[in-house]
């Protein structure tokens, strides 16, 4: 028994000598805090991982950590990514962020990116995708499509990526219904697929027959499908699981950041950059538009297209909030700092916002 | 109203079946002296099998059964580690989770992100049809009154047979069940073989009925509440029915509560289940007599026999 331990320790050893030895390649690493099979968030990430080993080569070897809860399991995990000589590591969720900060402070010769975040610092790099821009054609689309007038929303926690998408949601679904309703549940989990299935029932119960979702799994969704409902993905093109209910799925596309970053690295052209892309940049991107008719995705497209182009922005002041008092100067959108840090909502949202 | 109180109730029977499966398969195992804290990983090669088998052959019914015979085997596993081995049975338990959790991913890679095959709902025409009552008797999926039925036997079988009788023995005094002849690293391999069905079972109702997919990690914490169940009604079978169904109700009507836009924080809606769970459970096992009584006295002390 004690022969056989030996031996197993022996080749541990060996291995990780072995792969020491390949440092002459950049070693990139990222940090997930949902599982790569979770068909949304963090496989999307996944797949901008395997974008870089596939653009760069073998001037490149990665490694990723899933199911990295946020806290302190999550200093653990970047931590030990930068002891293992990783050169660069993202680190994809918002809660990572202090972590990622306290680690990169010990390890000033690695770099490190996080996203969705807002602390940066000599090492630390943010980048983010406006999601919300995704969200205010969703919120047209569905104020189009709904019979009841009512959406049900499924969301995690009440962060500002989030409260920023449910407010833009809501732009877009009084652009075409000034009436339009909302009704909110939080189900404290980014990935709970059981309690992401309780939560549509019961919002398609109390008469939404739109499902939006700000978590990562694909439940929601099928509940839409199963109760002859509609329904937008999230993350990741989710018509597999609701051919009849997705009307478009609100994905990410991270593949040209991620490669744009690690060649930077390469090239020791990396600085700490704070990047927030769009529709314009192809990090936002739409998947297409189903189940509706022509009139409704001719909106959808327009809006799109506007978004692009640049001469539409979802959050154009003044916005009213919730409490009756407005933000913004007439004609000029919010400016990004507002954005990031939006904790109210806006009127017409018929719910207290945690705090 | 009546439309959304019957959505709330249906939704709260799913919600709660599997932890009502995992707990009560947990209880005959802790009733027996040993304790298995892989009921998560048990789980979740439950939920991965039961989807895998329902996916090639097509039927939803194979399904369960691979998920309960994945999670036997398992437990096997555990059993062979702490019954042959004498291991200690908490670090072998959590291992067991870890395993079971790291398996399933790797067994269930090509599953990921396809549509699954459904468990149908019972439909008996004339009795499911009848309004509001008819979906909630008669409209289950077979899990549901499984779950219920195996409740029943084990209550029945524990208090009432003998082999109840010999299985309390073994885990109240593993010593003297052994000096009486039986076998009690015998029995406890049988026990937690069941244990490990239930489980097993459990995963295969998320998979197959609760939400049709295979995802990793799709458990998400459901194995530890049903072993704070079956601590909290104190390994009493229908107690663990009170238990689940509470912790499924309150989670549910939360929901339920924020989309009305109550307004009270959510935070709170999502802590409330666990709380309210353990105070009615502990309220109702208050009395300490009858508490010490039901507690397995030999409840995960290794079994070595003296001669």
């Amino acid at each position: 028994m004690k022969k056989w331990m030996a031996m197993a320790a022996a080749l541990a050893l060996g291995v990780s000598a072995s792969s020491a030895q390949a440092a002459g390649k950049l070693k990139a690493c990222w940090v997930y805090v949902g599982p790569v099979g979770d068909f949304g968030y963090s496989y999307q990430h996944d797949q901008g991982r395997k974008a870089v080993e596939k653009a760069l080569g073998d001037k490149v070897e990665t490694a990723f950590l899933e199911n990295v809860a946020e806290g302190p399991d999550a200093e653990r995990a970047i931590e030990r990514f930068a002891r293992e000589g990783c050169k660069i590591i993202f680190t994809t969720s918002f809660g990572f962020m202090d972590p990622t900060i306290k680690v990169a402070a010990k390890y000033p010769d690695v770099k490190f990116e996080h996203a969705t975040g807002y602390k940066k610092a000599d090492n630390v790099g943010i980048y983010n995708a406006r999601f919300y821009e995704g969200r205010y054609v969703m919120g047209q689309i569905a104020a189009k499509m709904s019979k009841t007038g009512t959406a049900g929303y499924i969301v995690s926690f009440p962060i500002p990526e989030v409260v920023m998408g449910i407010n833009s949601f809501m732009l877009g679904a009084q652009s075409v219904n000034p009436d339009f309703k909302v009704k909110i549940v939080w189900v404290n989990s980014w990935y709970d697929p059981g309690k992401e299935a309780d939560a549509a029932k019961v919002l398609l119960g109390q008469g939404a027959d739109i499902l939006v979702q700000h978590t990562d799994s694909t439940a929601p969704l099928q509940e839409a499908e199963k109760a002859g409902k509609l329904g937008f993905g999230q993350s990741s093109d989710m018509i597999r699981f609701a051919p009849k209910a997705q009307l478009t799925a609100n994905t990410d596309d991270w593949d040209p950041y991620y490669i744009a970053r690690v060649q930077a690295v390469l090239d020791g052209t990396w600085k700490p950059d704070d990047t927030w892309g769009g529709m314009k940049d192809g990090m936002v991107v739409l998947s297409p538009f189903t189940n509706m008719p022509d009139d409704v995705r001719k909106i959808a497209e327009d809006t799109v297209a506007r978004i692009k182009s640049g001469t539409f922005h979802p959050f154009m002041g003044p916005i009213t909030k919730q409490d009756g008092t407005t933000v913004g100067e007439a004609g000029k959108p919010l400016p990004d700092g507002e954005l990031l840090s939006m904790n109210y909502y806006i009127k017409g949202v018929d719910d207290k916002l945690p705090q | 109203m009546n439309d959304q109180v019957l959505s709330v109730i249906l939704t709260i029977i799913t919600a709660s079946t599997p932890l009502l499966l995992a707990a009560i398969g947990e209880l005959v195992v802790e009733r027996s002296g040993v304790l298995n804290l892989g009921v998560e990983g048990m789980m979740a090669v439950g939920a991965v099998s039961g989807f895998g088998a329902a996916l090639m052959t097509g039927n939803p019914y194979a399904g369960v059964l691979a998920a309960l015979v994945a999670g036997a085997l398992l437990s096997l596993l555990f059993g062979f580690l702490t019954l042959t081995m004498v291991a200690n049975q908490v670090a072998t338990g959590l291992a067991l989770t870890l395993l079971g959790l790291g398996v399933s991913g790797l067994m269930g890679e090509a599953f990921v992100g396809q549509p699954g095959v459904h468990l149908e709902r019972l439909s008996i025409p004339g009795l499911s049809g009848i309004p509001f009552i008819g979906p909630i008797l008669f409209g289950q999926d077979f899990l549901v009154y499984l779950s219920l039925v195996i409740v029943a036997a084990v209550s029945y079988m524990l208090f009432r047979t003998r082999t109840g009788l010999v299985i309390r023995a073994v885990g109240d005094s593993h010593q003297s069940a052994h000096a009486l002849g039986y076998s009690v690293v015998g029995v406890r391999y049988l026990c937690v073989m069941f244990g490990g069905a239930c489980s097993g079972l459990a995963g295969g109702y998320l998979s197959l009925a609760y939400t049709p997919q295979w995802v990793e990690n799709m458990t998400a914490g459901r194995g530890w509440i049903a072993l704070a169940l079956v601590v909290f009604s104190s390994w009493l079978p229908w107690r663990i029915v009170v238990g689940a169904y509470l912790f499924g109700a309150i989670t549910v009507m939360g929901f339920s509560l924020q989309a009305y836009g109550i307004g009270i924080p959510s935070q709170l809606l999502s802590a409330l289940p666990y709380v309210v769970t353990v105070m009615v459970l502990v309220l109702i096992s208050r009395n300490r007599a009858l508490m010490r009584a039901n507690t397995p006295a030999c409840l995960g002390q290794p079994f070595v026999p003296d001669r």
